[in-house]
């Protein structure tokens, strides 16, 4: 046991058979038939004169097929690319198998012994490394005189502090930003894509909308959009909403919950309580919704409470109302920050 | 008198010594050796000799494509435009045309449809990345089973998961560029995974995406970490990685002339050079043939990114596919504490799990060589069935993240196979745990019977196929005994010694003290070889010949006469004659 403890090569492989050494070289039909050596040159020679003919049709199809409309010429594919890329491969290819070729049939095959070193370093060296390492620390001083060697280490350790710091503008801090969406009292509920107002009269029971704030498609007085780019998506990834229309009996309305329903028309954020992502997956028979991520499924008949998959709250729920002409509006924003939970949340 | 000396031999050579004016190549490697000393470097590594084996090409598979990835990847980003400022689409594609997207999407379709190439290169690109990732845990897979990676080439190892490691983070940074809507809903719940960490992950979300999600800012700084910090990274640790590769020379399998001590194969220069060389090629031909006849990741099907918008069906890169089946089957567990939240439901799954995970396959080695007590160097291969414990916690790790994906696809085999998808999420939330327990004892005791079906080529021979019917009637199968050399690569492998306390000896030969986890130490080690088939000794092996000799003895007179067994059949007289032979 203690020759294991060594680093030593195990001396028990070679038993109960001793080495029998490297078997005789076998010589390979090309080595010994000169013809047979000729031919396998002119294969290697075509398949490299292939690759040059795949080169000049890849040329000739970059200049003669067109990009842009034509996209699915060929089979649903775009011509250019098929052609480009059948020509391009096959000129690497031919080079590929006509080198592999040529080493197999033609170049010396006489395997050879190396013999291997340990990947320690000798006594001796590791020796003169110690020695020349203590001489250094000893000529710097750095264990005779501790004030340089500590204050040293203290001022790069304060280094990192400016790193760390420069990042702090990376983004601005969360504040109270995701407890409230763009959602206001009164806020009309319109279609989306399209920005029309959902009226009542409209929807069918067992109707799924998928649905905005009317905010998202305001105009201002000089016809340019009130929201767009970053702030936009921001505002419709927070406050995206389904309505779906249910018969009144199945409804459960929660606790308080009352009157945040319309007719059956019920209303709640379209992002997923688990990650974030948008649900638009109804079972109109159960009224449950499934998010199309990870499977949470939600039951919007009973407060979008969860009734399977990993996410573990409901889904906040957008009080409705109707105007005079019968129209959908927010009684007010969520009550509960929408999305996937956080630590501050509480 | 004059004497013509022009005629008179200046040596005792057949051609004359004067030496002959340097080429052009000469002049070059002069100038060249006279300044960097080439000369020193490349005599000693021109032959450096590489084993063979097709498994040993499985690495360079990886890194061959990540120079496809490199060479196509410059390419995109000569077009590609990595912001999030909003334009109007007018290019070539007409169902996108007047939509409003990103400058990173409407690059992106600009290289798909109005660059020459451009479509080919990005299909190429993604598709090399597959291969990039794929090729690289096959190799891990290769050099695991074949303990490749003990000493002294654990630091390979832990530099090789790294590469996995960022290879993984690599191809999600580059998937998320396009800004499509896929590969946007990935950051959504990217963003979802930062919010569930305590304390930090709220402001971590904010600092990442420069405010609220999704911001203006995340497609510029995945595009950096994309193009220059990971690559960066990448190429450094490949370059570390090959470095000691070649310090170390690559591992071998044993075989008559293949020892611990030397190492066995084609010289770099020529053969290995060129079929090294040549792979490149093949490798690169081969991504270009995908990029041009298979269709990925086609962006423009999807649309751009829209936070309301989602897909049925919606799967992140297969590589990422296993933590999100860890997602998918969580229960859902929420704490609410103090004030505070924290999300189990996606804090175990997607930060803890792959972390832990990435943690055990980083020990691997360590863990091992602990266990064993081992401290040798090992150039030699193993053959899977003879580490059978290693073998079997691998395919056990195989199992779960076989497991885990294949949740992560339980909408499609839902759909597929027309089942429950609760009813599939219930099951795997026990077989994740249960079905890598099974491998693990399937596997060790497959092992193990291979062993012992090797042991028995060894004592008694190979089956023939003959059946031999003896004189007196019994049936026996004729085995012969295996060639000199198949006998020696069986037997060319360790003994396992389990480790026990007493042997721990210091370097002055005094026994150690005992560490406070020797009695466990002591029983994995026991665990780890039990039932394990060690190789006979010489004076087995002369037993099993002696008495295959003497078998061979006894049916020599047999040989080339039919089988008779006339007698028995009811006519004859059989007295004293035996159905079986009684041996």
């Amino acid at each position: 046991m203690s020759d294991v403890n060594h680093g030593h090569l195990p001396a028990t492989i070679e038993e109960p058979i001793a080495n029998p050494g490297l078997p005789p070289h076998s010589w390979r039909p090309t080595d010994v038939d000169e013809r047979l050596a000729k031919r396998a040159e002119r294969q290697v020679a075509a398949l490299f004169g292939l690759s040059a003919v795949c080169v000049v049709l890849f040329l000739v199809s970059y200049f003669t097929l067109k990009v842009g409309d034509n996209h699915t010429t060929f089979a649903g594919f775009g011509a250019s690319n098929i052609a480009l890329g059948s020509t391009l491969g096959g000129a690497l290819l031919f080079i590929g198998i006509g080198i592999i070729q040529w080493a197999r049939k033609l170049m010396g095959d006489h395997e050879i012994v190396e013999m291997r070193h340990p990947a320690r370093s000798s006594d001796e060296d590791r020796q003169g490394t110690l020695d020349a390492l203590a001489l250094g620390l000893e000529e710097s001083g750095i264990g005779r005189r501790p004030l340089v060697r500590n204050s040293l280490l203290g001022s790069v350790a304060l280094l990192g502090l400016p790193a760390i710091v420069m990042l702090r503008d990376l983004g601005p801090l969360p504040g109270d930003k995701l407890y409230s969406t763009v959602w206001k009292p009164r806020m009309r509920v319109v279609r989306d894509v399209v920005g029309t107002p959902i009226n009542i009269a409209d929807l069918e029971i067992g109707d799924l909308v998928n649905a905005e704030p009317e905010i998202v498609f305001a105009v201002d007085e000089d016809g340019e959009h009130v929201l767009h780019g970053a702030e936009l998506q921001t505002a419709k990834s927070k406050a995206a909403v389904i309505v779906l229309r249910m018969d009144p009996k199945d409804l459960t309305p929660g606790k308080g919950r009352e009157n945040w329903a319309v007719d059956g028309i019920v209303c709640y954020s379209k992002i997923c309580t688990h990650v974030g992502c948008p649900i638009s997956l109804n079972e109109r028979k159960t009224h449950h919704l499934l998010c199309p991520c990870h499977q949470s499924t939600f039951d919007l008949a009973d407060s979008g409470k969860v009734v399977f998959g990993p996410a573990a709250r409901a889904l906040p729920q957008l009080p409705l109302m109707v105007d005079e002409e019968g129209f959908l509006m927010a009684q007010d924003d969520f009550n509960e920050p929408v999305g996937p939970s956080f630590w501050e949340r509480g | 008198m004059s004497i013509d000396t022009s005629k008179v031999a200046d040596s005792n050579a057949t051609t004359a010594a004067t030496p002959k004016k340097p080429g052009k190549a000469g002049v070059v490697a002069n100038w060249a050796d006279e300044r960097l000393g080439l000369g020193t470097v490349m005599k000693k590594n021109l032959r450096k000799v590489f084993p063979d084996h097709w498994s040993f090409m499985l690495g360079e598979i990886a890194l061959w494509s990540f120079v496809v990835l490199l060479l196509s990847g410059v390419f995109l980003t000569l077009w590609y435009t990595p912001s999030m400022g909003e334009v109007e689409y007018q290019g070539s594609y007409n169902p996108l045309r007047g939509v409003e997207m990103s400058e990173a999407m409407a690059s992106t379709l600009k290289l798909s449809f109005d660059v020459r190439g451009g479509l080919l290169m990005r299909q190429m690109h993604h598709w090399a990345a597959m291969i990039f990732i794929a090729s690289m845990m096959i190799h891990l897979l290769r050099v695991y089973f074949t303990g490749a990676f003990r000493k002294p080439r654990e630091l390979n190892w832990v530099i090789g998961s790294l590469l996995l490691l960022l290879g993984t983070l690599e191809g999600f940074t580059g998937y998320s560029l396009p800004d499509d809507l896929l590969s946007g809903t990935g950051i959504r719940a990217a963003d979802g995974f930062m919010k569930s960490m305590p304390v930090v992950g709220t402001y971590m979300s904010f600092f990442l995406f420069g405010g609220e999600f999704p911001g203006e800012a995340i497609i510029p700084r995945l595009f950096t970490a994309h193009v220059l910090l990971l690559p960066g990274l990448l190429l450094a640790l490949i370059a570390a990685h090959m470095l000691l590769l070649v310090y170390h020379k690559h591992t071998q399998w044993p075989g008559p002339g293949r020892t611990e001590e030397n190492v066995v194969g084609f010289p770099m220069l020529p053969v290995y050079a060129a079929k090294a060389g040549g792979f490149f090629f093949i490798v690169f031909g081969v991504a270009t043939l995908m990029g041009g006849l298979l269709t990925i990741n086609p962006v423009w099907k999807f649309g751009p990114y829209d936070p309301t918008k989602v897909t049925a069906g919606s799967q992140p890169d297969w590589y990422m596919g296993w933590p999100d089946g860890a997602l998918r089957i969580m229960p859902g567990w929420e704490s609410h504490f103090l004030g505070v939240t924290l999300s189990w439901n996606v804090f175990l799954p997607i930060i803890v799990l792959p972390g832990l995970m990435f943690t055990i396959l980083l020990m691997l080695p360590f863990i091992e060589a602990w266990i064993t007590g081992d401290k040798r160097d090992h150039h030699l291969l193993q053959r899977p069935r003879n580490a059978p414990t290693r073998t079997a916690t691998m395919v056990a790790l195989m199992t779960f993240y076989g497991l885990m994906w294949a949740a992560g696809g339980n909408d499609i085999i839902a759909i597929k196979l027309h089942l429950s998808i609760n009813q599939i999420t219930y099951f795997m939330r026990g077989a994740v745990f249960i079905g890598p327990v099974i491998a693990f004892f399937i596997t060790r005791r497959w092992c193990i019977s291979l062993q012992r079906h090797d042991e028995q080529k060894l004592l008694h021979g190979y089956e023939t196929g003959i059946i031999m019917r003896s004189a007196v009637g019994g049936y026996s199968e004729r085995h012969l005994p295996i060639s000199d050399e198949a006998a020696y690569k069986l037997t060319a492998r360790d003994r396992d010694e389990t480790w026990s306390p007493e042997g721990e000896t210091d370097s002055n030969g005094i026994p150690a003290k005992g560490g406070r986890l020797d009695g466990l130490r002591a029983k994995l080690s026991t665990l780890m070889y039990a039932d394990n088939v060690q190789k006979p000794t010489a004076e087995e092996l002369e037993d099993a010949h002696h008495h295959a000799d003497h078998e061979h003895e006894v049916q020599a007179p047999l040989e080339g006469h039919a089988a008779d067994g006339h007698q028995f059949d009811g006519h004859h007289a059989v007295d004293g004659e035996a159905l079986r032979g009684d041996h």
